[in-house]
C-alpha cells in the first residue's frame, strides 16, 4: 500500500496515542484489547471523514497537541472539547474540515471532557499488530510503535487525494454527548455483589465520589466514603477476567473503574458500568465527580440499542452524500 | 468442594458474562475452564467477542445487538453437557533455562533464610519438579504456574518494586511466574532467564499456554549470555 506524509507532529501534548476500536481474541495470553477509550465519538469521528469506523485515529489527552499537515487532508475532530484551533482560529467539533498543507491544528486547553479523537480521510497508515492498530502503552507494542507520540514523528495516510464529498459535514448537535464535571454513571452490580453489605451497597449508590489524579488508560481511581465489605470474605478473589466499565473495590474500600488496558484482576467487583455510559468513564478528569445508580441489564441492552440505531441513521445520511 | 456442582453465571455488565466453575485454584477446576474454552472457540458462536480463561472462571464478552444473554446462557448450558466429547490436548512441557541469584535474582538469599536453607537448595528445590501453567495473565505471556513445593511456600513483598526486569523467574505463596517484560512487581525474584516469553510478532504471541508445564533448569552466566545472543 502506497503511503504518503499527512502530519508532523509539532508537540505530543499530554498524551497522544494512535487507537483503534481494539484488541480481541488475545486475553488467553494475557492481551487486553486497548483501543479508544470513548468509542462513541471515536466512531462518529470516523464516519464524518467517510472511513470505516474501526479506523486507526489519534486520541489526544487534556491538551497540548500540535499537528503540521503536510498534504491536503480531510479531518474532524470529536470527543472532549480541548478547544481545537486551525492556525490559531476555533475549530468547529463534530464536522469535517479541509485542511491544506503548512495548517496548525493545536488543542490549547481543557474546556469539558478529557479526551478527543482527530479522524482522518484514509486513516493513518501503521502496522496491525495482532489484527490491530491500537496502541497497548505498558505493553509497548501496537499504534505509532507500541508508544504514545513524541515531537517529530511523522504520520502516514493513504497515497490518493482526499475524498471532498464529506465536507462541511455535521454531526447532529443534540446527539452530541454533554461530558459533565457531575455525571451519573449507571451500573449492573455484580460480579462479586454478594462480597458486600446491604450497607456497602448503600454507600456506594448514595455518595459523591471525586476522580483523582490516578486515572489513565488502566483506569480511574476514586476518593470518597469507603464501601462497607462482608467480614466473612476475603478482600481479594482468584484472579479472574476484566473488562471496561468493571468497578474493583480493593483492601481500601475505594472504588477503581476500570479501561481497556487492563484484562485479569484479583480484586472484587462491586458493580460494571453499562456499555452506552463508558463514554462518559472516558471523558472523566481528576476533579470531577461520579454517582452511582442501579440498571437493569434489559435496560441497559435497550439503551445499546437506541444508540447504535442512532449512529446507523447517522451512517445512512453519511453514505448519501 | 472443588468443583461447584453446577456452574455460576455471573454478569460483569451488560456484555460481560463470567461462568465460575469452582472456588479454588485446582488442576481439576481449572480442567474444566480450558475444556469449556476450547468447545466455545470450536464452536465460533456468532456474538462472542473475546473470552478470557482465568484460574476458575471464564470470562466471555458479547455484543448483546447480535447475541441476547439468554441464547448465550443456553448456548453454553448445552455446550456444558457435551463437554466430555470435546477433543483435549496432551500438555506440553517446555523447559526454560534460568540464571539463579545474584543481580538477577536479587531475592534469592532472603527466600532462602527465610525457609532457613542455603539458596543452593532453594534453586534445587525449584527445579525439582514440572509445574502447572494455570493462566496467562496480567501483562502478556506472564504465565501464572503451580504449585511450589512446601519448602518454597514465600510470601509477596511488603513493597513492591517499581520496576522489575525483563525475564525475571519469580515466586508468590504458592505459584511461580516470568515477568515476560519489565513492569512493577511484588513477587519475589529468585532469577532471570534468556528466554523470550512473548513476541507480539509471532502467532502465537506467548510461549507458553494455559494448561501445559514448565520445567525450570539452572545455567550459568556464560550459558546465560550465550543464550542472549
Amino acid at each position: 500500500m502506497e503511503r504518503i506524509e499527512a502530519f508532523e507532529v509539532l508537540e505530543p501534548g499530554i498524551l497522544t496515542t494512535v487507537q483503534d476500536l481494539g484488541r480481541y481474541g488475545f486475553s488467553q495470553f494475557g492481551v487486553p484489547p486497548s483501543g479508544a477509550l470513548d468509542t462513541f465519538s471515536f466512531r462518529v469521528g470516523n464516519l464524518l471523514v467517510g472511513n470505516q469506523e474501526e479506523e486507526a485515529s489519534l486520541e489526544t489527552t487534556i491538551m497540548g497537541l500540535k499537528l503540521k499537515a503536510l498534504r491536503e487532508v480531510v479531518i474532524a475532530i470529536t470527543g472532549g472539547d480541548l478547544f481545537p484551533t486551525l492556525n490559531g482560529e476555533s475549530l468547529e467539533m463534530w464536522r469535517t474540515h479541509l485542511l491544506v498543507e503548512g495548517d496548525v491544528v493545536t488543542f490549547k486547553k481543557i474546556r469539558s471532557g478529557c479526551r478527543a479523537y482527530l479522524t482522518l480521510n484514509g486513516g493513518f497508515i501503521l502496522p496491525k499488530i495482532m489484527g490491530s492498530r491500537s496502541t497497548y502503552l505498558s505493553g509497548r507494542f501496537g499504534g505509532f510503535q507500541g508508544r504514545a507520540l513524541k515531537r517529530g514523528d511523522i504520520l502516514y495516510t493513504l497515497d490518493r487525494p482526499p475524498s471532498l464529498s464529506k465536507l462541511g459535514l455535521r454531526f447532529p448537535s443534540d446527539w452530541i454527548p454533554p461530558f459533565e464535571k457531575e455525571v451519573i454513571l449507571r451500573v449492573i452490580p455484580g460480579p462479586q455483589n454478594h462480597h458486600f453489605t446491604e450497607k456497602g451497597f448503600q454507600t456506594f449508590f448514595s455518595s459523591a465520589y471525586q476522580v483523582t489524579p490516578r486515572c489513565d488508560r488502566m483506569g480511574v481511581r476514586l476518593e470518597g466514603p469507603k464501601i462497607e465489605r462482608r467480614p466473612d470474605v476475603e478482600e481479594s478473589i482468584i484472579s479472574e477476567g476484566l473488562i471496561s466499565g468493571a468497578i474493583q473495590v480493593p483492601g481500601d474500600g475505594k472504588p477503581i473503574i476500570i479501561l481497556t488496558e487492563l484484562v485479569t484482576g484479583g480484586y472484587t467487583k462491586i458493580a460494571t458500568v453499562i456499555s452506552t455510559d463508558l463514554t462518559k468513564v472516558a471523558q472523566l478528569k481528576p476533579g470531577n465527580q461520579v454517582r452511582f445508580e442501579p440498571i437493569s441489564i434489559e435496560k441497559a441492552h435497550l439503551l445499546l440499542k437506541e444508540q447504535e440505531e442512532r449512529l446507523k441513521e447517522f451512517k445512512k445520511f453519511i453514505e448519501r452524500r | 468442594m472443588a468443583l461447584y456442582p453446577e456452574t455460576i453465571f455471573r454478569l460483569m455488565g451488560d456484555r460481560g458474562l463470567l461462568l465460575e466453575f469452582g472456588d479454588e485454584i485446582s488442576p481439576e477446576v481449572n480442567e474444566k475452564v480450558r475444556r469449556m474454552t476450547l468447545a466455545i472457540q470450536a464452536g465460533a458462536i456468532e456474538g462472542i467477542v473475546e473470552i478470557v480463561p482465568t484460574y476458575r472462571s471464564l470470562l466471555i464478552l458479547y455484543n448483546p445487538l447480535i447475541l441476547s444473554i439468554d441464547d448465550l446462557k443456553k448456548r453454553l448450558e448445552r455446550i456444558e453437557k457435551g463437554l466430555q466429547q470435546t477433543p483435549f490436548p496432551e500438555p506440553k512441557l517446555t523447559r526454560i533455562p534460568v540464571l539463579y541469584g545474584g543481580s538477577y535474582g536479587p531475592d534469592l538469599e532472603e527466600v532462602a533464610k527465610y525457609h532457613q536453607i542455603s539458596p543452593e537448595e532453594a534453586i534445587r528445590i525449584h527445579c525439582s519438579k514440572p509445574y502447572f501453567i494455570y493462566m496467562i495473565g496480567f501483562m502478556p505471556g506472564f504465565p501464572y504456574m503451580g504449585e511450589l513445593p512446601e519448602g518454597l511456600i514465600t510470601p509477596r513483598l511488603k513493597t513492591p518494586r517499581l520496576s522489575v526486569p525483563t525475564g525475571s523467574v519469580a515466586i508468590a505463596q504458592r505459584q511461580t511466574g516470568i515477568y515476560p517484560m519489565e513492569s512493577p512487581g511484588g513477587w519475589q525474584i529468585i532469577g532471570r532467564t534468556p528466554v523470550k516469553m512473548f513476541d507480539p510478532e509471532k502467532d502465537p504471541p506467548a510461549l507458553l499456554q494455559m494448561g501445559d508445564f514448565v520445567q525450570f533448569y539452572q545455567i550459568g552466566e556464560m550459558e546465560f549470555d550465550s543464550w542472549k545472543e
